[in-house]
């Protein structure tokens, strides 16, 4: 094992790909970094530190800079996948879906099935999401709940660095397009790692990071931290909650909820999308559908408000799904009689 | 160049066969038995043949919604791409695409694309891809004039010039975009290469009703983008559209006689014939029988995809990583 920080574990799990596989390239704005500037190549090395490197290592060919046009990198991601290459393009941030969504969801997520099968699209769109940085509206967004609606696309969203390496290992060498979503409040945590580069985490299998009998709470990402905190203050009182981390919210891992719900009769889901049509909403009615019987409330929905993420500190603190807010959704479903 | 006789007779073959394929589906799509959408590529045969006649398989190309040309002359299955716009199970993408999805990726035929605009930025990579083999393949964007007004077809010009993408923009202008005139709607000195040009791309222009003029100007580009280093260059094409934008389409844009006129002045297979026979290279007998073959070809691959299985409602669920 190593010790090592999520961004870490993303640039060296990239780095040992492509190490192994000739095939697999990096592609997207500033990946590089300095390209035409006095400062020179990978003066950067991406803005999250995650290419770092990998343009001394593996050259101009297969660490490739890009103007600031994501259609064009979704869709060369794309061209790169169908000609036999395994690309792995950055978008930044996840907020720019909005202006390469048509190579996302028109093209990627549908070649594999609108060409009947024979075709492959091994594509991995790297990108970060999520509040904590104040950055406001545009830069702070989640988008699995647009993306986990696209039939075609798998959607990874790792929580820790163990899971980054092994996630990201399974996205990259997966033949289908992967939308890989990395919390940027997560990058400077850090964890063990598995030393394996062979190591891989299989798509649709949640990780159960605390075990308890009495209320099950699903989440992923930032608020998964935030969860296991909730659970960890309820043990000491004696209350036993099982934290489920997704990891994937496609596939989903619909069997370890309901296995869960079965024992504890008790669900909420905490989830950094608004309200509406969101993954919390998802699970919440899959468990009603499929589990009825064993629900002794109802499920709960712990999300943002159905807003744009605000800039100043109080409003981001105000809209995000806080401890005390996740605290008290379980103690409403663990008292509902 | 002087082509041989058996260049010119598959030249001709292939643009007949996009053309009676086409004129066939004419008729078939007012009978209601195919359903969707079609968007007929007729009178351009000569831009798809006189590009795909230089390239192997190993040369990609991406196509448009208006593809079924493209993708004949790239070599996709007669029969399996009439048994896709029948819908059938034994079509080319198992009735899952239709005539705007057809893809063959081992024949280097990316898809056809219902997105306006969406192929070249999927051709800048598969032209990275060409850059990076270093084998001296190339990868092809069809675009129209409808197409090259899309902000992908920018951005993709643009990171093909920068990445240096062994990559080539075939703009083929047949003054339409769906229902709107190209002295409309394309803003900058009615041309699109220059908008190319623009970019930093060395580009070309042929006339789009000649498979000569195509064929020699495809030679010059391929040469110069063949080069590893030379990166992508682009080329327009002047040619005619004989159908409307998608079949029923009334046509109402169109000016007294104009179908007429270009069909009569304007055909790239009445042109080829002319061409080649008033040359004395093939001999209206030469051209005669190759249509004969071609008729039956069409007339075969109609009652394959007419007598084809239909697909099941099973069938919905495969080709998909996971349903729910």
């Amino acid at each position: 094992m190593a010790r090592m920080m999520y961004r870490e574990a993303v640039l060296s799990t990239i780095a040992e790909e492509m190490e192994r596989d000739p095939n697999v390239v990096v592609l997207g704005e500033d990946v590089v970094g300095g390209n035409g500037t006095a400062g020179g190549p990978e003066a950067i090395g991406g803005i999250w530190s995650t290419s770092a490197g990998l343009y001394g290592k593996f050259g101009g060919d297969r660490v490739i800079d890009t103007p600031i046009s994501e259609s064009a990198i979704v869709g060369a991601a794309a061209g790169l996948a169908l000609s036999g290459k395994r690309p792995v393009a950055e978008l930044m941030f996840a907020d720019f879906i909005g202006v390469s969504l048509d190579q996302i969801w028109n093209q990627i997520a549908k070649f594999r099935y609108m060409f009947g099968g024979k075709t492959k699209c091994p594509a991995v769109i790297r990108m970060a999401w999520g509040a904590g940085y104040n950055a406001a509206a545009q830069h702070s967004q989640a988008a699995h709940q647009i993306l986990t609606g696209m039939p075609g696309l798998k959607v990874v969203m790792p929580s820790t660095p163990a899971d980054v390496k092994g996630l990201l290992r399974t996205a990259i060498r997966d033949d289908d397009p992967v939308i890989f979503l990395e919390h940027k409040a997560l990058y400077g945590v850090k964890g063990e790692v598995p030393d394996d580069k062979d190591f891989m985490i299989p798509f649709g299998h949640a990780r159960l990071s605390r075990a308890g009998n009495d209320v099950t709470i699903v989440s992923t990402g930032l608020l998964l931290g935030f969860c296991e905190a909730v659970a960890d203050k309820l043990a000491a009182e004696g209350i036993g909650c099982d934290v489920i981390d997704l990891r994937t919210t496609s596939p989903i891992d619909e069997e370890a909820i309901l296995d869960s719900v079965e024992v504890t009769g008790r669900l909420v889901v905490v989830d950094e999308a608004p309200p509406r049509c969101s993954l919390a909403n998802d699970i919440c009615a899959m468990v009603a559908e499929k589990a009825f019987a064993s629900l002794k409330a109802p499920p709960l929905g712990v999300n943002p408000p159905h807003t744009p993420v605000p800039f100043a500190r109080e409003l981001e603190t105000a809209y995000l799904p806080s401890i005390p807010k996740i605290e008290a959704a379980v103690r409403k479903v663990l008292s509902y009689r | 160049m002087q082509l041989s006789r058996d260049q010119l007779l598959k030249a001709y073959r292939q643009m007949k066969i996009i053309r009676e394929f086409e004129e066939r589906l004419h008729i078939d799509i007012q009978t209601g038995e195919i359903a969707g959408f079609t968007h007929l590529y007729c009178g351009q045969e000569a831009v798809a043949v006189g590009v795909c006649e230089h390239l192997s398989t190993d040369d990609k190309i991406v196509s448009t919604h208006r593809g079924h040309g493209h993708c004949l002359a790239k070599g996709c299955d007669v029969d399996g791409m009439m048994a896709e716009i029948w819908g059938s199970r034994d079509g080319l993408c198992k009735g899952k695409g239709g005539s705007m999805h057809i893809a063959d990726v081992d024949k280097g035929m990316l898809g056809a694309n219902g997105i306006v605009g969406a192929g070249a930025p999927i051709a800048v990579g598969a032209g990275i891809a060409a850059k990076i083999d270093a084998k001296g393949h190339v990868a092809i964007a069809f675009s129209g004039d409808g197409a090259c007004n899309q902000g992908t077809t920018f951005e993709a010009m643009n990171m093909a010039v920068v990445t240096k993408a062994a990559c080539i923009f075939v703009f083929e202008n047949n003054h339409y975009s769906e229902h709107t005139g190209f002295e409309y709607a394309v803003g900058t000195n009615k041309d699109i290469a220059s908008r190319a040009e623009a970019f930093g791309m060395k580009v070309w222009r042929g006339d789009g009703t000649d498979f000569f003029s195509v064929f020699e100007t495809m030679r010059e580009v391929l040469e110069y983008v063949r080069v590893p280093g030379n990166g992508p260059a682009a080329v327009e094409f002047d040619t005619e559209r004989f159908f409307g934008h998608f079949e029923g389409d009334p046509q109402r844009y169109r000016g007294p006689g104009e179908l007429d006129r270009i069909r009569e002045t304007r055909d790239c297979i009445k042109k080829f014939r002319a061409s080649v026979t008033g040359a004395g290279l093939l001999t209206d007998a030469d051209i005669d029988a190759v249509d004969a073959d071609v008729m039956d070809a069409i007339e075969n691959a109609v009652a394959k995809a007419k007598a084809a299985p239909r697909p099941t409602p099973e069938d919905v669920l495969e080709d998909v990583y996971i349903s729910y």
